[in-house]
């Protein structure tokens, strides 16, 4: 929709790393009646694509990664990874969540090397791979801790080296940095894109807060308030990479951008708020 | 609070209960004694009768046979409410089934159980682990079962994603989460392994805490049973001391419930 931007690597026939087409997802409410919760929705994410779903709150945007993940199932449509149909979980997503995940009753080191130990690979091997993965979060010296004694930053880089160790062939988000405070997302926003460059994976990140979208992404799509929910906006942003997700903040064009997309967004966020008020 | 201070504190308690306790078992006050001692003994027969016990080595055996009966009414009522705690968790329908059941067996004060053990197994040990195990099996079962229902959804839709399956599942997240629960009341079942032993001995057995204590009331040697009351206090003391080691090595992982740990 943006004639800006360069177009996708997988449009010149190559499929896409995720595709959802034309799924419809609806949950079943106490009572029999039904809630459409997300509208028939097509996506596709080209393979080393970093695309954000940003929408007002509740609007079925991590109802719609679930879909992915493979954790509900959606009524109609098809979602398919690295061409191959979905059927159950996907195993080849590597899934971070809003909440905490980390089994508290690991030490950050035992719930880095768990991806690994349950693939079957030697615990001593696991560990030393853990090690490294710890080092590249910056958590070296916090091995031995358990998740309670950590800071929600150093929760979440655990959680990003917990992921990634497994070498995830998609990576699906779900407001990741959403409970951090606004330093150390953006700490933590340069230190995913430094992580993701070095192997350029297809990335589906889910937010409402859209500066930071535009930081990390190649395409932020837009989504409307539910129910029945839709992807109402496809922006291509051609910032240059790599980028600093806290300095790009200042350029001229990450304004443009922000203005020309915020304007559609906000007009979404304000039916969320007659809604719930009414 | 200054570790001493406090400490000097818990000693004063005592001190002033003992006071008055030898007071009004010694000193007439105009001319009759508020403690009679025929009720109440003294605080130094008390003392006297304890220090017998130990230099004569009478108390060990009587000992050794309560904290028997305890471990072992610990260890079976613990594996079956581990055991049966899972099992019902993880198969709704038949904790559905069996719950009226549960419940109405849990609501049974367990001492009425105890004539009925005594002629299934006989006055020795294994009459009071029995009545020990119908009182841990409840709380260990029902913590487990919380344990493994209460498992963050988050974490276990992550260990799912991780490609765990059924096996690891239960290794990784169900067996620690159980466990935390089940520690978490340790005190309160090792307790009630205890209380299970000694309320047997003292309904019909040859030895052990509760047997000294009821044979020392029998004949009103009241001497006897406060001297039986206070080892066997300070038997609870020492293994609700064990007991705490035991948990702080184990939960290790789990936050501190107190402010400054924020």
């Amino acid at each position: 929709m943006d004639p800006r931007g360069t177009p996708p690597m997988s449009s010149d026939g190559a499929a896409p790393a995720i595709r959802l087409d034309g799924v419809r997802i609806a949950f079943r409410l106490e009572g029999g009646a039904t809630y459409e919760a997300v509208a028939e929705t097509t996506i596709a994410v080209a393979e080393g694509e970093f695309v954000s779903i940003v929408g007002p709150t509740g609007c079925g945007k991590s109802t719609l990664l679930n879909a992915v993940a493979g954790l509900l199932k959606p009524v109609a449509g098809s979602v398919t990874v690295l061409g191959r149909p979905l059927a159950g979980l996907c195993r080849e997503a590597g899934y971070l969540f809003q909440q905490d995940a980390v089994m508290p009753w690991k030490t950050a080191l035992d719930n880095v090397a768990l991806g690994l130990e349950v693939a079957g690979r030697p615990r001593e091997e696991a560990l030393a791979e853990a090690r490294t993965w710890l080092t590249r979060v910056g958590l070296a010296r916090f091995a031995d801790r358990y998740p309670h004694q950590l800071s929600g930053g150093q929760r979440k880089r655990v959680g990003l080296a917990q992921v990634l160790i497994r070498h995830p062939k998609i990576l699906l988000m779900d407001e990741p940095f959403g409970p951090l405070d606004a330093q150390t997302r953006q700490i933590m926003g340069n230190l995913l894109l430094d992580l993701w460059a070095a192997d350029r994976k297809a990335v589906l990140f889910v937010t409402h807060d859209l500066e930071e979208a535009i930081a990390l992404s190649d395409r932020v799509l837009i989504m409307s308030a539910g129910p029945n929910a839709r992807i109402i906006g496809d922006h291509r942003i051609d910032l240059a990479r790599p980028r600093d997700a806290s300095d790009i903040r200042l350029d001229p064009r990450f304004h443009e951008l922000h203005r020309a997309i915020w304007g559609q967004l906000k007009a979404e966020v304000a039916k969320t708020y007659e809604e719930s008020a009414a | 609070m200054n570790r001493w201070k406090l400490l000097g504190l818990q000693v004063l308690v005592g001190a002033v209960v003992l006071g008055l306790w030898w007071i009004g078992s010694t000193v007439k006050i105009f001319g009759v004694l508020l403690l009679p001692p025929f009720f109440f003994s003294t605080p130094g027969d008390v003392l006297s009768r304890v220090v017998r016990m130990f230099a004569t080595g009478l108390v060990w055996r009587h000992l050794w046979v309560t904290l028997i009966e305890t471990a072992l009414a610990f260890g079976i009522g613990a594996v079956g409410g581990i055991l049966f705690g899972f099992w019902f968790a993880r198969k709704p329908l038949v904790a559905a089934v069996f719950d009226p059941y549960l419940k109405m067996i849990n609501a049974l004060p367990r001492v009425v159980l105890a004539p009925i053990f005594m002629l299934w197994l006989g006055l020795g040990i294994w009459s009071k682990v029995a009545l020990g195990v119908t009182l841990v099996f409840f709380i260990v079962f029902f913590n487990v079962y919380q344990g493994v229902k209460e498992v963050s959804p988050v974490v276990l839709a992550n260990a799912r994603l991780m490609g765990m399956n059924e096996r690891q599942l239960f290794r990784h997240v169900y067996w620690p989460s159980a466990l935390s629960w089940m520690f978490s009341s340790l005190h309160t079942s090792v307790g009630f392994a205890l209380v299970g032993a000694v309320v047997g001995e003292y309904l019909g057995s040859s030895a052990g805490l509760g047997y000294l204590i009821h044979q020392a009331e029998g004949v009103f040697d009241i001497a006897g049973v406060f001297a039986g009351m206070f080892v066997l206090a300070a038997f609870v003391l020492v293994i609700d001391w064990v007991v705490t080691r035991i948990e702080d090595r184990l939960l290790v992982w789990r936050p501190q419930s107190s402010l400054n740990d924020a």
